[in-house]
């Protein structure tokens, strides 16, 4: 299908649904919006992206470390922890690795943990050279100040967001939406319903995942790192449903996290759902496969990504 | 050694961007102060946030800057840095830049998500010691809005295509831009910044 937008008639595009390719019909691929392809949504043009001999933007891959008192672990289910080194040494290691980014979520609840982040995060910088986002008990606009002063190029923003929205728009006014990402935890209710939780996944906060991430978009927010609490941890793949939903709703960029075990899943969602970039933390950090491999399983299948 | 001065005008972090030029070999100071701006071998600009108030906060810098780059002195503008480089730009209405680049700086068309964040690919069209080692299709690290349009073409080194395309390096005389962040795009980031301290060596040299 062929159109023209109003304000750029010197574009033809052409549309295609990536999970229908050869379906000519629109009206009846279910989570493509027609008013969001006349608004040039990204779906609509990526997928013919060859036929306009268009550069863009590749997918990203992004390990995440979880980080205790300044040392890195492996949380399961939220629960079990493994050591797992050192976090500025881990993340130069990946960053030579080939991955896109890098996220540091601090899962330590103390007051040391905290201020021994910023100095973690301060090593840190000073030896990666891909960017660096830190989440993890972030509540103040000061502590966010903060953090990007000691060298993280976004702050990922979870609890403080549910509980104070404002502290996203002061944020994204002060800093900038590009380094506001806020991290959505949700856990199915049924129905086709997924419910936000807060406190690392351990408070039902009663709020509709799509829903606030709408309102999060509408705050500022520049990016949302979505955790599917169902697959976390169960290496059994993704939540393409969920993913998929949270994509479609809002324009930001999704950064799909939860379930990775295989390169396999890492492509599915990156090519079932509009997610810009996937996470992955276990596969990564026990040796199983490495970024390298993920990126050239996903090369090798057409995915955009830098090599 | 090649001493060069990162300018602190209070955007963003400068950690990366130091690092990566002492990785390369040179002597860093971050400063805002004019005279030690003033005396270094070369000068980077980086930038985040806004136009208008990044030409504020640079204040009395902005005489220095510019009798660092007419003295032949090199000077790398990143992100918003390349963009104050121009004559003027159309965020927040209209906001006078260095002029150091004739052209202006317009906003990127939404035919694609807006800002640009992410990685994508250089055309290169030009070559350059300062892209020495980098091919064409190499990936590189973007967040912007806004993007340059130079009034000569001769200026631009290497395009990148993101619902139009657009500059991604330009050059004049002494003065280079890159509207990516090298300290942020891993290796070949690293060999621009090493390419950009070996320039701003040569020139220390004919000095």
């Amino acid at each position: 299908m062929e159109m023209r937008l109003r304000n750029y008639p010197q574009f033809k595009i052409h549309l295609k649904c990536k999970r229908f390719p050869s379906s000519k019909f629109f009206p009846k691929v279910p989570f493509l919006n027609r008013k969001k392809v006349t608004y040039c949504r990204e779906l609509s043009i990526r997928s013919e992206f060859a036929n306009w001999g268009m550069q863009m933007l590749t997918k990203r891959i992004i390990p995440c470390l979880d980080v205790l008192n300044a040392r890195v672990v492996k949380g399961i289910r939220f629960k079990q922890l493994r050591d797992a080194g050192d976090p500025a040494e881990l993340a130069r290691w990946y960053d030579e690795q080939g991955a896109d980014e890098v996220v540091f979520l601090d899962i330590g609840a103390s007051p040391e943990g905290r201020e021994a982040m910023f100095g973690v995060v301060e090593r840190t910088a000073r030896q990666l050279f891909i960017p660096l986002t830190v989440g993890g008990g972030i509540r103040s606009l000061e502590h966010i100040g903060r953090m990007l002063h000691s060298g993280a190029d976004k702050t990922a923003i979870n609890t403080a967001a549910v509980e104070n929205p404002e502290l996203v728009r002061a944020a994204a006014k002060r800093y900038g939406s590009q380094c506001i990402v806020i991290a959505i935890d949700a856990k199915l209710v049924g129905g086709g319903k997924w419910e936000v939780y807060t406190y690392g996944g351990r408070k039902p906060t009663g709020v509709d995942a799509v829903e606030w991430a709408r309102r999060v978009e509408s705050f500022g927010a520049g990016e949302i790192l979505l955790t599917s609490m169902d697959a976390d941890g169960t290496r059994a793949g993704y939540d393409l449903e969920l993913t998929q939903k949270i994509a479609s709703a809002v324009s930001i960029p999704i950064i799909a996290s939860g379930g990775a075990g295989s390169p396999q899943h890492i492509y599915d969602v990156l090519t079932a759902t509009e997610a810009d970039a996937a996470l992955a933390a276990g596969i990564f950090h026990f040796g199983v496969y490495s970024v390298g491999d993920v990126k050239r399983y996903l090369h090798g299948r057409g995915v955009p990504v830098r090599l | 050694m090649v001493r060069i001065a990162i300018v602190d005008y209070g955007v963003g972090n400068l950690h990366s961007i130091r690092r990566g030029l002492e990785i390369a070999g040179a002597q860093t100071k971050i400063t805002h102060e004019p005279a030690e701006i003033a005396a270094a071998d070369a000068i980077v600009l980086p930038g985040v946030g806004a136009f208008k108030s990044a030409m504020q906060e640079l204040g009395a810098n902005l005489d220095i800057i510019r009798q660092v780059v007419s003295a032949g002195r090199p000077l790398l503008g990143i992100c918003l840095g390349m963009q104050l480089l121009l004559t003027w730009s159309e965020e927040g209405g209209h906001a006078e830049g260095l002029g150091l680049i004739p052209g202006k700086v317009v906003k990127l068309p939404r035919i694609q998500k807006v800002p640009h964040m992410g990685w994508n690919s250089l055309k290169i069209e030009r070559e350059h010691p300062f892209l020495a080692g980098i091919q064409s299709g190499t990936h590189v690290y973007f967040v912007h809005s806004y993007f340059v349009r130079p009034e000569d073409e001769v200026a631009v080194l290497a395009t990148t295509t993101y619902g139009i395309e657009f500059p991604s390096v330009v050059v004049r005389g002494p003065v280079i831009g890159t509207q990516f962040h090298p300290e942020k795009s891993s290796g070949a980031g690293l060999q621009m910044l090493r390419n950009f301290v070996g320039i701003a060596g040569s020139k220390k040299v004919v000095r």
